[in-house]
């Protein structure tokens, strides 16, 4: 059950060429977490979001489309249905995501700026002008569109005079650290993810966090970014206790995600393999990585507790 | 079954992006913690690449776009190739040669 390749590619390529992201969110959607804490605008130092947290309700909401068309003769029009979107833009009209699932994943975003500024961190936001990176695309192949989409973001940062950038997923922590600098040498901008500034720092942690929970590594952060550490310090100093799984830190398992735009059915499978190592080892665990968290959540189909780090060192260090 | 051998397919897959699988000694581990599970992936795919067997490796698209990029092959490969950023290139490569991109 797999959709037509060249054309699902075409799609995702047109729409960060055309309208700065593969999936294009209004800008009320990807921003509302900003406003909601009023962040200033700009900075030395800010928090960028790469709108990676803010895609996934509609990442959520465009897979269930496409394992009910991946079976059926309507993925023949893939190709029209290129055409017709270099016109009209189609995931707007398409994937209509829950308000609840939109509150949940800013929720994310609000509890990292939360956590930065209970550290001490200064920091500001990009809020219209904070543009998704194009992971996706750079994964597919797409470079072209990649370029385009990398030299618009030196330019905000540029005019924004922003030094130093917060990541919070892996993904986009990827894309600004490692893979900007090799399209543009001059990208000249200090990238850390959240979980490393506020590894480097001890945890305020008010009364200590009772339970157990496994430990599910994002591929990226682990193989690409080597963050495997970070995560471990910062939970050792919440009161739980953490187990791994079988598959930990540098040797982790993929939960699928990366399968989900062409391979749906694929990558629901590899997520319950993983689901089923995570519980063997207890029976919640916790993610650093929205791609993860959604993809795993959806094949644990509620057999396994999961949560988003984030949530929980906010809880932590006090609600 | 006969197949002509060259060096172009891989000059011309590398023209677009690294792609160093000529240091792979074939040895399997790759393919055998692969969790896609499918026999193309990755070992079979860079051979057939490295031998420019081109009707092959464009038979083999889908398996190409298959691979998740978690890079569990490449932490464990014993000859350090760069598995996922072959992958990415030969992406690169299909992308023009059969969807026109």
């Amino acid at each position: 059950m797999t959709l037509p390749i060249g054309p699902v590619i075409g799609i995702l390529a047109d729409n960060l060429r055309l309208r700065g992201s593969v999936l294009p969110i209004p800008a009320r959607r990807s921003t509302s977490w900003a406003r909601q804490l009023g962040l200033p605008v700009g900075g030395p130092t800010v928090l960028y979001s790469g709108q990676m947290v803010q895609l996934i309700p509609y990442i959520e909401a465009m897979v269930a489309i496409e394992e009910r068309l991946g079976g059926s003769p309507l993925a023949r029009l893939a190709p029209l249905g290129r055409r017709l979107n270099r016109v009209v833009s189609l995931v707007p009209l398409m994937a209509r995501p829950p308000g609840r699932a939109v509150a949940e994943y800013d929720r994310i975003l609000v509890d990292v700026a939360t956590l930065l500024s209970r550290a001490g961190v200064a920091f500001g936001a990009l809020y219209a002008d904070d543009l998704y990176t194009g992971a996706l695309a750079h994964d597919l192949g797409a470079d072209e569109a990649v370029a385009v989409q990398a030299r618009r973001i030196q330019q905000v940062l540029r005019r924004y005079k922003v030094r130093e950038v917060i990541t919070v997923d892996p993904h986009t922590t990827h894309m600004l650290r490692t893979v900007f600098p090799r399209i543009l040498p001059d990208f000249a901008v200090a990238v850390r993810s959240y979980l490393e500034v506020l590894a480097e720092r001890p945890l305020a942690v008010p009364a200590p966090l009772p339970g157990v929970r496994t430990l599910h590594d994002a591929c990226v952060f682990a193989r690409y970014e080597s963050v495997v550490e970070e995560p471990r310090r910062l939970l050792a100093q919440t009161g739980l206790r953490v187990l791994e799984p079988e598959a930990a830190g540098r040797l982790t398992e993929c939960c699928g995600g990366p399968a989900e735009s062409l391979f749906p059915a694929r990558a629901r499978a590899i997520a319950g393999q993983r689901v089923a190592q995570l519980r063997r080892a207890a029976p919640d665990a916790i993610t650093m990585c929205p791609l993860c968290l959604v993809n795993l959540r959806r094949a644990a189909d509620g057999a396994l507790g999961l949560e988003d780090i984030s949530s929980v060192l906010r809880r932590a260090t006090g609600g | 079954m006969t197949a002509v051998v060259g060096a172009e397919l891989a000059e011309a897959v590398g023209r677009l992006g690294p792609f160093d699988a000529a240091a792979c000694m074939n040895c399997g581990v790759c393919t055998a913690v692969c969790p896609m599970g499918i026999a193309w992936l990755p070992r079979r795919l860079q051979r057939a690449v490295v031998l420019g067997l081109e009707q092959e490796v464009v038979a083999a698209t889908e398996p190409v776009y298959a691979c998740l990029l978690c890079r569990l092959c490449e932490v464990s490969c014993p000859a350090g190739v760069h598995i996922t950023e072959n992958v990415r290139t030969l992406r690169r490569y299909l992308n023009r040669r059969v969807f026109g991109l």
